[in-house]
Parts: structure tokens; C-alpha cells; sequence
């Protein structure tokens, strides 16, 4: 029971994380719940159908296709970040100034919530279908009975989304006016840390083969596989051993990010205009 | 008559010398390969050494009826391998030193370690 609980705990976890920038960062727009909520809906479906298909998926490209599958996973998903991050930063001018006019907290409705419903979905499949294959091994043969099994799984569900709810409410925590600047800066460090987790895919499967070596090695200081070290490796990419490639993506996706939202007029438009204090 | 027959020939010997060619490089590849079995949720050998500094292949082959996933933020490696198949991994260049790695859906017994020396 106690392996089903940490596992299921770990994965929801760095999906639950996801999910609640997502939801932080799309405070206040109307029927979010429904995207989001579709979105973590059909990455749990899709992670029954990939785990399903998990042996067939691996022996595409000459065995390498579950890490392109992941890598393509990845590359989506920090494409669909990047999207919204940019309308954002195009939008942010009129969506302060809609707020100041109401009066409330309530931005307006029209966000492209497809990007972060697909990001919720992605998140949700890639880590679900672990746990369903790991689950499924449980079940099969370790002779865990089936409602220790439940009980750990529901434990796991609980503390993992324990943990994503008070990255939520301590994000509720910032004051709306500097709540999507927050927001806009966490979803690029994400972003960029998905696509050096990309990139390691590559070099697993021998796509890469430049740039290999290790840059750095904190594992002294920040143990990758330690919780604190699990939460920044799913919220800012955080590795204790990258490779030079890896870090080369990830700087060149953070500057690729902020030059598109600069050229969109800028980050820092979110916020609304200065008041005198 | 005999032209024809001689480029059949021909065509044939190089189609044999083309087998022979692939085998032989995949030959290489699977010297160069290092094999890893997963039984009974145990690594053998639990214990993997590779020359530091160069590029190395393993070759993992999962003898239990479930899936397992090879797992090392180390050596940078997430693999799942469903059971009663086998999966390949390249292990980048690495310094020398001790990466450990497990198998995350039975962590308490399988666990291993690559030493690059």
C-alpha cells in the first residue's frame, strides 16, 4: 500500500502542480472550471489509452518511441505555455484596465484557454500513465489486495493535490494586479524546464548526441529525487545533473519566451498602471 | 543468357555482402550494448561499470510478467519497459563517479548503480 500511496503521490503531484498555475494563472475568467476540469478529464482518459498502448508506442522508431513520445509530449505542451503567455502579454493592457473599471477581481472572459486546458490534459497523461501501468502491475500480480490498493491510490491522490491546492491559494495570495506577471513568469521557467526534460528524452533515445556532458553537479546540495528537489524539478525544471544541452534549451526557451511577450508589448503591461502609494 | 544470369549473380552476392554488412554493425551495436535483466523486480548485474567519459548503450530486458520503469535523475533516465519486453537507453558521457538508478514501480528491491571509472 505504502509504494501504491508515493507513487500515486508523486505523479499527481507534478501534474497537480501544473494544474494549479494553470488555475492561479486563469483566476477570475469565467468557465474555467469547465476547460480545466475537461482538460485533467481527458488526460486521465488518454493515460488509460497510452498505457494501454505503451508497448506498441515503445517499439516505434526502432524502440526509441516512448521517448519521442514524451519529447513530443513536451514540445506541445511548451508550445501551448508560450502561446498563452504571449496573448497575455498582448492582452494584459486590456484585461488591467477591464478589472479597474468593474471594480473587481473579475478579469475578462475572452483567454485562450484552449492552450492551458491542452497543457492540464498533457500534464495529466503523461504522468497518469505511469501510474496506470504501474497500478495495473499491482493489481496483476504483487498480491497488494484490491482496497489496500484503493486506499493507497485515494491517499496518493490526496496529498499530491494537498500540496498543488496551497501552490494555488499561496499563488490566490498575490495581489491580483501583480497576480498574472507571477503567473506569466512561473509559466516560462515551466516552460523551459518541460523543454529540457525534452531534450533529455532526445539524448536517451540517441537523438542528441552533442552537448552531452554534465554541466553541474548539485546533487550535494539538492537531491533531485527529495521532495524539495521533486517540486522544483516539475515547477522551474530544476536538475541536480543537467547536461549542457538541456541547460542551453532551457536559457534559449526562456529567451525565446520573453523576446515573443516584449514584442507583444511587454510583460510588465499586465499590471495595471502605477497607483501613488 | 549468361549476361543475365551473371548479373543475378552479382545482384545476389551483393545483396549477401549488404546482410552481412548490416549484421555485422549489428553486431557491434550489441557488443557494445551492455545487458541488464530485471527479475523478480532485481536489476542483475545490480552493479554496471562503464568507461567515464564515453558514450555507453544499455540494453534492458524485463523478465517479470509486469511493467517496470527504469529510473535515474542521476544518469538522467526514465524508461518503462512493459513486462516480458526489453528497452534500450543511452547513458551520455559521464564523469567519473556513482549514478544510482531504480526501478520506480519497486523501488524497495530494485535498485542498482552505474559506476563510471
Amino acid at each position: 500500500m505504502l509504494a501504491t500511496l508515493l507513487i500515486v503521490f508523486r505523479e499527481v503531484l507534478e501534474a497537480g502542480l501544473i494544474v494549479g498555475i494553470v488555475l492561479a494563472a486563469t483566476k477570475g475568467v469565467p468557465a474555467r472550471g469547465v476547460w480545466i476540469a475537461f482538460g485533467v478529464l481527458s488526460g486521465v482518459a488518454g493515460s488509460c489509452i497510452v498505457a494501454t498502448f505503451a508497448s506498441e508506442i515503445g517499439e516505434l522508431f526502432q524502440g526509441s518511441g516512448q521517448e519521442l513520445f514524451n519529447a513530443g509530449v513536451l514540445i506541445i505542451a511548451v508550445a501551448m505555455l508560450t502561446w498563452h503567455n504571449v496573448w497575455m502579454a498582448g492582452h494584459g493592457r486590456e484585461i488591467a484596465r477591464e478589472m479597474k473599471r468593474v471594480g473587481t477581481e473579475v478579469a475578462s472572459g475572452e483567454r485562450p484557454l484552449l492552450a492551458l486546458a491542452v497543457v492540464c490534459s498533457l500534464a495529466v497523461l503523461r504522468e497518469g500513465s505511469e501510474v496506470v501501468l504501474f497500478l495495473y502491475g499491482v493489481f496483476a500480480s504483487d498480491g497488494t489486495s484490491l482496497p489496500e490498493m484503493i486506499l493507497g491510490g485515494a491517499l496518493g491522490i490526496f496529498a499530491g493535490a494537498a500540496i498543488s491546492a496551497l501552490l494555488y491559494f499561496g499563488l490566490l495570495a498575490v495581489p491580483t494586479s501583480r497576480l498574472f506577471s507571477v503567473t506569466s513568469g512561473l509559466i516560462t521557467l515551466l516552460a523551459a524546464g518541460l523543454a529540457a526534460q525534452a531534450v533529455a528524452f532526445l539524448q536517451q533515445a540517441g537523438q542528441i548526441e552533442v552537448l552531452s556532458r554534465t554541466v553541474w553537479d548539485t546533487s550535494w546540495l539538492l537531491l533531485e529525487d527529495s521532495l524539495l528537489g521533486r517540486l522544483l524539478h516539475t515547477l522551474i525544471g530544476y536538475s541536480d545533473r543537467p547536461s549542457a544541452a538541456q541547460l542551453i534549451v532551457y536559457l534559449l526557451t526562456v529567451a525565446m519566451i520573453l523576446t515573443l511577450m516584449y514584442s507583444q508589448g511587454g510583460p510588465r503591461s499586465v499590471k495595471p498602471e502605477p497607483r501613488p502609494s | 543468357m549468361t549476361a543475365l544470369r551473371e548479373k543475378a549473380a552479382l545482384s545476389a552476392f551483393r545483396l549477401v555482402l549488404a546482410a552481412c554488412a548490416s549484421l555485422a554493425v549489428q553486431m557491434a551495436r550489441a557488443e557494445d550494448a551492455i545487458e541488464v535483466t530485471i527479475k523478480d523486480h532485481r536489476f542483475t548485474p545490480a552493479e554496471i561499470h562503464v568507461p567515464a567519459g564515453k558514450p555507453a548503450t544499455l540494453n534492458i530486458k524485463n523478465e517479470d510478467a509486469t511493467a517496470e520503469e527504469f529510473d535515474s535523475s542521476a544518469l538522467n533516465i526514465e524508461k518503462v519497459i512493459g513486462g516480458g519486453k526489453e528497452g534500450t537507453v543511452r547513458l551520455r558521457p559521464l564523469d567519473p563517479g556513482r549514478y544510482p538508478f531504480i526501478g520506480e514501480y519497486h523501488e524497495d528491491t530494485a535498485q542498482g548503480l552505474v559506476i563510471a571509472e
